[in-house]
């Protein structure tokens, strides 16, 4: 299986996403913003990082890339799409999941590892978790505070397509403690904290086993896998 | 230089901490009149000739669909700078 990963102008977690795909089992393919060619992947993970500088909005600039608008065609068709901090303010800037991504409530650039509940273990890359399962996933962002008009928080409600809840704190001030969507048909993930930086012993965040034992973002990654293989 | 000027601004209803920022700074300084700041976008749009009707038309649309975001922005004018 091909996992695709776009690298932007500024993108930073673009080899780390790589790595958790290649740790989870399948093949990394490095995308470039520029080229509309996705090379025959069958999924694709839009990474973190400060695309274009975050210059204009946060993801606005990526969001009209060549390689973003080929996404954009694919997603209508069920292409896996999962996007990670940055990616998740592309996807949303792409119109692909809905609302905003803002300036931290506090206005701290926040880097913690986060405890989520997972509250929707029906999408494409959530599959290997049990819902209501809390995780452990790093989280480091300056704009991540996410908000929607009232109808489309009750939309996100009523159709379950809220992924991941922040749990003990809301470290950005998200409404209803939103940490990532899915799309309806749950091929589209977005979420702020990042499963590739929890996919590998010795590099991830505390457990109460083990410092830096956390491997919760391992199965973001093999649940596409799981999912499409089979 | 002849410009469509495309004028930005965070929500009213939404925190725009930058602004809370700066307008603590300000009373800080003595300037107690002054109650809150917001701060949005000047965008200019640089043309070779003077801009048409059609190109104000083209803008809005650009202004709509890309230079702002309407979940977390509003624009607020997109007009032909005068020349004079």
């Amino acid at each position: 299986m091909k996992i695709g990963v776009i690298t932007y102008p500024g993108t930073l977690d673009d080899r780390d996403a790589q790595r958790a795909i290649k740790l989870a089992g399948a093949t990394p393919v490095p995308l470039w913003h520029a080229s509309d060619d996705l090379k025959g992947i069958d999924a694709v993970v839009l990474p973190g990082g400060f695309s274009y500088g975050d210059y204009l909005r946060c993801g606005a600039i990526a969001a009209q890339a060549p390689a973003t608008k080929e996404v954009i065609i694919k997603a209508e068709k069920g292409l896996p799409i999962l996007g990670i901090c940055n990616g998740f303010q592309v996807l949303v800037e792409a119109h692909l999941l809905p609302g905003g991504l803002i300036r931290n409530e506090k206005q701290h650039f926040v880097c913690r590892d986060q405890r989520l509940r997972v509250e929707n273990s029906d999408t494409r890359w959530t599959g290997m978790f049990s819902e209501n399962e809390e995780i452990t996933i790093p989280l480091k962002n300056g704009e991540g505070g996410y908000i929607a008009d009232d109808e489309t928080l009750k939309y996100l409600e009523d159709e379950n397509l809220i992924a991941f809840r922040y749990l003990d704190v809301n470290p950005n001030g998200s409404m209803n403690e939103i940490a990532g969507l899915s799309n309806k048909q749950g091929n589209i993930v977005g979420l702020m904290p990042h499963p590739e930086h929890a996919v590998e012993p010795g590099f991830g965040p505390d457990t109460p086993i083990a410092t830096r034992s956390g491997i919760d973002g391992l199965r973001f990654f093999q649940s596409v896998i799981g999912q499409v293989v089979g | 230089m002849p410009k469509i000027i495309v004028e930005i601004m965070p929500k009213q209803d939404l925190l725009d901490p930058q602004g809370k920022a700066v307008a603590n700074a300000l009373k800080r300084a003595g300037n107690s009149e002054i109650d809150a700041t917001r701060i949005g976008k000047r965008i200019e749009l640089h043309y070779k000739e003077q801009p048409t009707e059609e190109d104000l038309e083209k803008a809005k649309e650009l202004a709509k669909d890309f230079l702002s975001n309407s979940v977390i922005e509003d624009v607020v004018d997109v007009y032909i700078e005068d020349q004079n």
